[in-house]
């Protein structure tokens, strides 16, 4: 069965959060480098929630529509919660089956976010 | 050319259309049997033991590289055998390299794979030597070389064909003109060794690097060849076991080329895997493979140019390779996700950066689609792209 299924295509055509943070006080930026896949993450961290998210990314609509997913679901959880996020999790969020090499593309977002999280704390 | 009934893997996967061959190519059963023949009946390690297997598994080798030393009219002790063509050229760009004196220069191309760029790079860093780069222009040629060159100018690292683009160097030419000036020759010959007549004496080259598996052999061979003058003076790259002629506490005398070249178990079932490649290579002839995939080179480039909002990257000469992108109102369609379309009707093509990030910057692409044949390809595979590459702009629309 295709992978592009219509909550992927609607994503990828118009992701929602895309852009930047007027004002974040973490950004992060990261890429696949096996494909090239690059996303960049704003975010705006108050009180151990995230108050707002987004992000500039470039590469195939998996990568897109994940991060498009994501950002919706994560936007104003616990700091803590997002960092326990897996990669089942975000199977999980997208709905839909991937190869091992897809599944890369899909983490690329939530790698960005955790490690964007993490040097903000170091 | 109807050899696909020789490759096994058409038959366990049915419906398979393979236009990956610059990635890996299939291997025939002829390959295949022989490999398996080497370990079920003369499996043992080489130039070590005298008893009767060892004796045999020795001279399967060392046939292996007579093979493949008259396959490219060059000699056997010119013949390096590494695991790959990456630890080939890394083999060539450190033992050059630390000859070499601080603030030498070493010139490579934009259109260089990974594997012919990182190396130098790295090693200039580290040893304090000059690292230019020759442009690609718009054409996919290269800028002028010789203005590139200096007095300082030892060495020239170049691809013989582009696993990116399937542009052509002419080699000849280029080797002419590096000789003149004294300088080195390392030719990346990965994708040009697989599909066309190569005839060292007449490149004239000073070393020349491939792999195995991308000619229908298994992975884990690689091939360096080396002037025996340039080879002779060398350092090595490796040291261990079969590479020395004689050790002391305080130092060691190395073996002679090309075995200074070869520490340690060499991969010698893959040895005996070539042999049987380039035999089923010979009997088809390297120059009806050639203008069988200049055919259907054409053929597509024909059928792909019917695809609405194809990008072709098309250089002016150019090997059985095709890279394109494919847009939809100006937005480009993400390679992965075309792949993934053809993927589903059982097509397996390349995408990304083809580990050619330097080119890609230059085409303003992410990454492109790549096709690339072999002899096993047929018209029919071509046509199936094609219709796979209209619908995939349909899902995409
Ligand atoms: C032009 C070129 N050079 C070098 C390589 C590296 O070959 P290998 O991965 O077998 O070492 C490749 C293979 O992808 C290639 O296409």
């Amino acid at each position: 069965m295709s992978i592009y299924r219509e909550n992927i295509m609607d994503n990828y055509k118009e992701p929602r959060n895309f852009g930047k943070l007027d004002s974040y006080n973490i950004e992060y930026s990261d890429q696949n480098p096996l494909c090239g896949d690059k996303v960049h993450i704003y975010l705006k961290v108050e009180g151990g929630k995230l108050k707002d998210i987004r992000y500039e990314s470039e590469g195939c609509a998996i990568s897109i529509a994940t991060a498009s997913i994501l950002s919706e679901a994560i936007k104003g959880k616990n700091i803590e919660d997002i960092k326990n996020l897996e990669r089942n999790d975000i199977l999980d969020m997208i709905g839909i089956k991937l190869t091992p090499m897809r599944v890369k593309c899909a983490m690329l977002s939530l790698v960005a976010i955790k490690k964007g999280l993490n040097k903000n704390e170091a | 050319m109807n050899v696909k009934k020789d490759f096994p893997i058409f038959e366990n996967n049915e419906g398979l259309i393979y236009l990956d061959s610059s990635a890996t190519s299939q291997s025939p059963k002829q390959v295949i049997n022989a490999i398996a023949d080497f370990y079920n009946k003369y499996k043992s390690n080489i130039h070590r033991g005298v008893y009767d297997l060892s004796e045999m598994s020795t001279e399967l080798y060392e046939k292996s590289k007579e093979k493949c030393a008259s396959f490219l009219n060059c000699n056997p002790q010119e013949i390096i055998y590494t695991k790959n063509a990456t630890e080939a050229l890394n083999l060539a760009a450190y033992s050059l390299t630390s000859d070499l004196k601080e603030g030498d220069e070493v010139l490579v191309t934009e259109m260089e794979h990974h594997s012919n760029f990182v190396p130098w790079q790295q090693l200039c860093k580290s040893r304090n030597l000059k690292f230019s780069v020759i442009k690609v222009n718009e054409d996919f040629t290269l800028e002028n070389i010789e203005n590139k060159i200096t007095e300082k100018t030892k060495i020239l690292a170049l691809t013989h064909v582009s696993n990116a683009t399937g542009s052509v160097n002419d080699i000849k030419e280029i080797c002419k003109l590096a000789n003149e000036n004294n300088i080195i020759t390392v030719i990346d010959g990965c994708q040009s060794a697989p599909h066309k007549k190569i005839d060292l004496k007449d490149l004239n080259c000073d070393f020349f690097a491939f792999s195995v598996h991308k000619m229908l052999g298994p992975m884990g061979l690689g091939i360096l060849f080396g002037k025996e003058k340039l080879l002779e003076k060398l350092s090595p790259f490796l040291y261990g076991g079969d590479m020395i002629r004689d050790v002391r506490i305080d130092d060691t005398d190395f073996n002679d080329i090309p075995w200074k070249f070869e520490a340690g178990t060499p991969n010698v079932a893959a040895a005996v895997g070539f042999s049987a490649a380039i035999d089923y290579l010979n009997k088809i002839g390297m120059e009806n493979i050639e203008k069988y995939e200049n055919e259907l080179k054409e053929y597509a480039l024909e059928k792909l140019s019917e695809v609405e909002g194809i990008k072709i990257y098309k250089p002016k000469s150019q090997a059985g390779i095709i890279s394109f992108n494919l847009y939809n109102n100006d937005k480009l369609i993400h390679p992965h996700d075309v792949s993934a379309v053809l993927n589903d009707k059982k097509i397996a093509i390349r995408s990304g950066h083809h580990c050619a990030q330097v080119l890609m910057d230059k085409l303003k692409v992410p990454a492109t689609c790549r096709i690339s044949f072999y002899i096993y390809n047929t018209k029919e595979d071509i046509d199936k792209v094609a219709e796979a590459l209209k619908e995939a702009r349909k899902v995409f629309n």
